[in-house]
């Protein structure tokens, strides 16, 4: 097995869990949904997190982004320690620090592409940046359509304004929940493509959740997930080798 | 499919509990009301026809019209007649009823009950069948009286204390003789009644030598009716007429009845309005529920379920909110029946004792109002729910709230409004009972119009609120935007409050004209310092006017003296005034000639100038009560207004045709204009009389506020019902929208909106809806307010729009109120929402 130590890395990291553990219940009904998993998110690099249902693959990432709370362990972004922070301030922390893509491309259906894509930045009662803004909206393609409503765009443009929200704000890294489980094949190959370009050419930090092998080839390295622990790594995967990784613990699940 | 219906309404039970409490508020109304009244009534019934225990048969006098140049002389019922009454085959005994206005003072020195409900009469003899005596004796010559149990109880006065009194004018100080106990239906009521004997009663009242009524009663084994074929007989046609007993407590039961029926169909109406604003609330519910069960309506429809049956189900849904709501609502109905009553007994009128009644009639009408009127109100979302096609349940996609055109219903409204707006401005130019009718159309009319209109005007007056909206930042941005997101519904909510508004606007608007113009007709014309009345507005003696003249300080009096007199065929009635005063008392617009009353010139006032074809220089005569006649001249045409008006000239020219001259009130004009001092001089000069009011202009001015006041609030109690249930609805509305947007809210709180903002974006979304509500009902309800005042108002020549910015700015506050109120479960709610879940829940 290949577990890379991180520390020989010279970059910086921009989120990491340590000893992270989450149970849900007590007693004889206690469910461990996370258990003591330690992982780097590092600086400008692609991190796809995969495992089969149930593996808390999710749960890790909402740990992490500080959507969710958690038993023991800690979780830092940047400098900051998350299990320390109230809600108030977990808020301001996710408002400024982090970007999110969700599934099911979550825009606000009042508001235009432009104004959906400025939001966080609006609920900050900050100015965008102009330059970044134009970098962001040319790269994901959306120029032509900043003053559309949601459902005037078809479910790939939702996703791209989505993903340029992500990354208006030059956050310090953004997660992904599935961002392309409502998508077409290709417009989920181009959802990845802009991901994959935003760390390459911009210096995003990106983490996606994900349970499709295609997309995991995007990342620059794929960490595993069963039952609540982290069981691998693969660095610059491709899909065949992600799948055989899959394959393999599926048939290690059914003999244990 | 009833079971479907039924685990449909227990699934929704939060989201129905809004609907119910709506329908029960109404309910509530409606039923209290009956209960209320029928209570009432039934009590006032059984304690009056106690009140003819003692009479068989009862005499009245014929009233007679006059005829020609000459007045008519009213008949009286004599003490022969009585004498001959009694001595009829079948009579036991008879009495002769006098009775007029008494106030009494208290101890003190202040009246012992309010100036309307002290009333006077007679004690028949020694021992009066009616008033059985407790203590004491029967009151005997001019220095005695007897006073009823509940008052003496009242003011402390006992058997040989002198009390304090006055009829017309003069204090008098007789001696309680005696206390007794009555049915009378004013004392129940908390008033007062005090006893002279007879002699003194009709001497007082000036009804020398008559009665008001003579009482019979029948000698055992003589029937009601035979002794009033008997008293047939020797009671002239043109003196009086006869009545049972049992026909007068008919009489007074219908007139009870009657009474009480202007009260319940005033109430009524209230409680009709809160029912209105109530079929909103229904409606929006069940168009949010059947939206949001779109898949499991379609589903419903795909394995086989009828159009028909869809519907039905949907009915079934209202039919048990109905009528749990309706049960519940009579319930509280007859809970408040019974607190009305006890509240109106602990302050202002005591009401006589009875048992609650609950008739059969109250029980059917509240269930039947509950469930039709939730019925009908889901008539058209249960439409709608059937109008699901069945390809719905395999769409993917959260079929979100209609979007249909806005185009016909916005066509449909302006169309209303403009028919609305039309038919009141036409109203407005005819006179006052010509109108009504057509204004209570065009008001219908343009308030349906402007409730259609509702989505359309909602864009441009919520964006007009953008720049406010903007200071709150992204919070404020997004309220704006999700309450123009469903029209329908925030129109539905807003037009709830705008109703209430509407109606609360347009009376303040209305009441608080007519108080301007009332106050300046009593006031602008008077240049008077004080103006000296009866606490009832009853007649005065003219000794009064007398005493006041010679009251050091006093530079001017004159009486405004009625006197009948026939001109041209017809009744007027004469204004005597002191010719030389009056100029200094008054200031009248003149109009043709000159003010002058004295000797055979008079002054007239523009109407009834008008009536005759007079003007300054005509001539004309007058037939006084006493049958002589005099040539009077106009000298001049004044503008008369409600206070002052009619044919003034001078009492010296009247007097001598007077038998019983009265007045109806003394204006005064001190040296020095109105001070406390003077204010006294004036009370003490009257004997600090208990029935006297002397009031400066600012008292007139202050009275009738009061009065207007007074019907103000209690129109704003019972509006405040359908700004309750309007809440309800902006509740109901808000916590519908906040759970359709859960997977929003979250993905807000996701990129980093905060609590206090969801907070905030859902507490100004309701605080743009209510206020949207407000400005319309505002709007409305000005509009509606000018034009009845148009109506009402047209007559009176002081008549102003007054526009109470004050309390209209109130009205909007009271909008905001609403709506934070509203908000603040909703936004809890929004707040608590559980992230995660809301992102994962597709």
């Amino acid at each position: 097995m290949t577990t890379t130590p991180t520390a020989v890395r010279t970059t910086a990291v921009a989120a990491r869990a340590t000893d992270l553990s989450k149970t849900y219940g007590t007693g004889e009904t206690r469910v461990v949904a996370l258990d003591r998993v330690s992982v780097d998110f590092r600086q400008a690099e692609f991190t796809a997190i995969m495992g089969p249902s149930g593996s808390g693959k999710s749960t890790l990432m909402h740990c992490v982004a500080g959507l969710d709370t958690f038993s023991s362990g800690s979780v830092r972004i940047g400098d900051t320690e998350l299990g320390a922070l109230k809600d108030k301030h977990l808020t301001r922390l996710r408002r400024d620090k982090i970007g999110f893509i969700f599934q099911a491309f979550n825009l606000l259906p009042t508001l235009t592409a432009l104004e959906n894509i400025t939001l966080p930045m609006d609920i900050a009662g900050r100015k965008p940046d102009r330059q970044w803004l134009d970098t962001v909206i040319d790269m994901v393609g959306l120029s032509g359509r900043l003053s559309h409503r949601p459902s005037q765009l078809s479910g790939g443009q939702q996703q791209r304004v989505a993903v340029a929200r992500a990354l208006a704000s030059r956050p310090d890294i953004v997660f992904g929940d599935e961002p392309t489980g409502n998508l077409d094949s290709r417009s989920g190959a181009e959802v990845l493509g802009f991901l994959r370009n935003s760390v390459r050419e911009l210096g995003q930090t990106v983490v996606m959740v994900t349970h499709d092998p295609v997309a995991a080839a995007y990342a620059d390295r794929v960490v595993f997930l069963a039952d609540g622990r982290i069981v691998d790594e693969l660095r610059d995967p491709t899909a065949d080798a992600v799948l055989d990784r899959m394959k393999r613990f599926d048939a290690k699940g059914r003999t244990s | 499919m009833f079971r479907t219906a039924l685990r449909n309404v227990l699934a929704h039970k939060a989201r129905l509990l809004m609907t119910v409490l709506a329908v029960l508020l109404g309910v509530a109304f409606v039923s209290g009301t009956l209960v209320f009244t029928n209570t009432i009534s039934d009590a006032f019934q059984k304690s009056s026809a106690k009140g003819f225990d003692h009479v068989d048969v009862a005499i009245r006098p014929e009233y007679r019209e006059s005829e020609g140049d000459r007045l008519a002389e009213q008949p009286k019922l004599t003490r022969e007649l009585l004498e001959k009454a009694a001595g009829v085959p079948g009579a036991a005994s008879a009495v002769g009823v006098v009775d007029g206005f008494t106030a009494l003072a208290g101890k003190d020195g202040g009246p012992a009950v309010d100036g309307f409900q002290s009333r006077g009469g007679n004690y028949w003899g020694e021992e009066d069948p009616r008033y059985p005596l407790a203590r004491g004796r029967a009151p005997k010559g001019a220095g005695e009286v007897a006073i009823d149990a509940e008052t003496a109880k009242r003011t402390g006065y006992g058997i040989g204390d002198t009390v304090r009194l006055s009829v017309d004018g003069p204090v008098l100080e007789p001696t309680v003789t005696g206390i007794f106990t009555t049915d009378d239906g004013n004392v129940a009521a908390g008033g007062s009644l005090t006893l002279f004997d007879t002699a003194t009663a009709q001497k007082l009242f000036h009804k020398e030598g008559a009665y008001d009524e003579i009482d019979v009663r029948a000698a055992s084994g003589t029937s009601q009716s035979a002794l009033r074929a008997s008293l047939d007989e020797v009671v002239p046609e043109d003196v009086g007429s006869t009545v049972t007993g049992r026909q007068l407590a008919d009489e007074q039961a219908e007139a009870i009845a009657s009474s009480m029926e202007g009260m319940r169909t005033g109430l009524l109406v209230f409680a009709g309005i809160a029912l209105f604003v109530g079929t909103f609330i229904i409606a929006n519910t069940f168009t949010m529920l059947v939206a949001q069960r779109t898949k499991e309506l379609a589903l419903m429809r795909a394995v086989g379920a009828s159009r028909r049956q869809v519907t039905r189900s949907v009915l079934v849904e209202a039919l048990v909110v109905g009528a749990v709501a309706a049960v519940a609502g009579l319930a509280a109905g007859i809970g408040i029946g019974a607190g009305m009553r006890s509240l109106m007994g602990s302050f202002a009128a005591t009401l006589p004792d009875g048992p609650l009644v609950v008739t059969p009639g109250t029980v059917v009408a509240a269930l039947a109002v509950g469930v039709l009127v939730t019925v009908l109100a889901v008539w058209l979302p249960g439409r709608r729910a059937a109008k699901i096609p069945p390809v719905a349940a395999m769409s993917s996609v959260h079929a979100a709230a209609t979007t249909r055109s806005l185009v016909l219903r916005n066509t449909l409204g302006a169309l209303l409004s403009a028919a609305g707006t039309a038919v009141v401005l036409y109203a407005t130019t005819l006179d006052g009972t010509s109108g009504q009718a057509p204004m209570g159309l065009g008001a219908v009319l343009l308030v349906i119009g402007v409730f259609v209109l509702t989505p359309l005007l909602s864009r441009p007056l919520v964006a007009a609120a953008a720049p406010v909206l903007r200071v709150f930042g992204v919070a404020g941005g997004l309220a704006r935007r999700n309450s123009v997101r469903n029209p329908r519904r925030t129109a539905a909510t807003a037009s709830a409050l705008m109703i209430g508004l509407t109606l609360i606007t347009g009376m303040t608007v209305l009441a608080g004209s007519l108080q301007r113009s009332i106050d300046k007709m009593a006031t602008a014309a008077l240049k008077a310092d004080y103006v000296v009345s009866m606490a009832n507005y009853n007649t005065l003696s003219p000794e009064v006017a007398e005493k006041l003249g010679e009251t050091e300080g006093v530079t001017a009096v004159s009486p405004l003296r009625n006197a009948p007199a026939r001109i041209d065929g017809a009744t007027e009635y004469l204004t005597g005034v002191d010719g030389a005063a009056i100029g200094e008392l008054t200031d009248l617009a003149v109009e043709d000639g000159a003010f002058e009353v004295g000797g055979a010139r008079v002054v007239v006032d523009d109407a009834t100038a008008e009536d005759h074809g007079w003007r300054a220089g005509s001539r004309f005569t007058v037939a006084y009560e006493d049958g002589a006649k005099q040539r009077l001249t106009v000298a001049g045409v004044y503008e008369g207004n409600e206070m002052i008006r009619g044919i003034m000239l001078d009492t010296a020219v009247l007097a001598p045709h007077q038998s019983d001259p009265s007045d109806m009130q003394v204006m005064v004009k001190t040296a020095g204009g109105a001070s406390a001092a003077a204010e006294d001089r004036l009370e003490k000069a009257l004997g600090n009389n208990p029935g006297i009011l002397v009031q400066d202009k600012k008292d007139v001015s202050e009275g009738i506020a009061q009065m207007f006041t007074l019907m103000l609030n209690m129109l704003y109690g019972l509006l405040a019902m359908a700004v309750i249930v309007a809440v309800l609805g902006v509740v109901n509305t808000l916590a519908m929208s906040v759970f359709e947007r859960s997977q929003e809210i979250g993905m807000l709180r996701a990129i980093g909106l905060d609590r206090r903002g969801v907070k905030r974006m859902v507490r100004l979304e309701s605080l743009v809806i209510s206020l949207f509500g407000g400005v319309l009902g505002v709007g409305l309800g000005v509009f509606f307010g000018w034009a009845a005042g148009q109506l009402v108002g047209g007559g009176m020549a002081t008549y102003e729009l007054v526009l109470p910015w004050g309390r209209m700015a109130v009205f909007l506050l009271l909008a905001a109120v609403v709506g934070v109120l509203a908000a603040l479960w909703p936004a809890r709610r929004a707040a608590r929402l559980d992230m995660l879940a809301a992102i994962k829940a597709e």
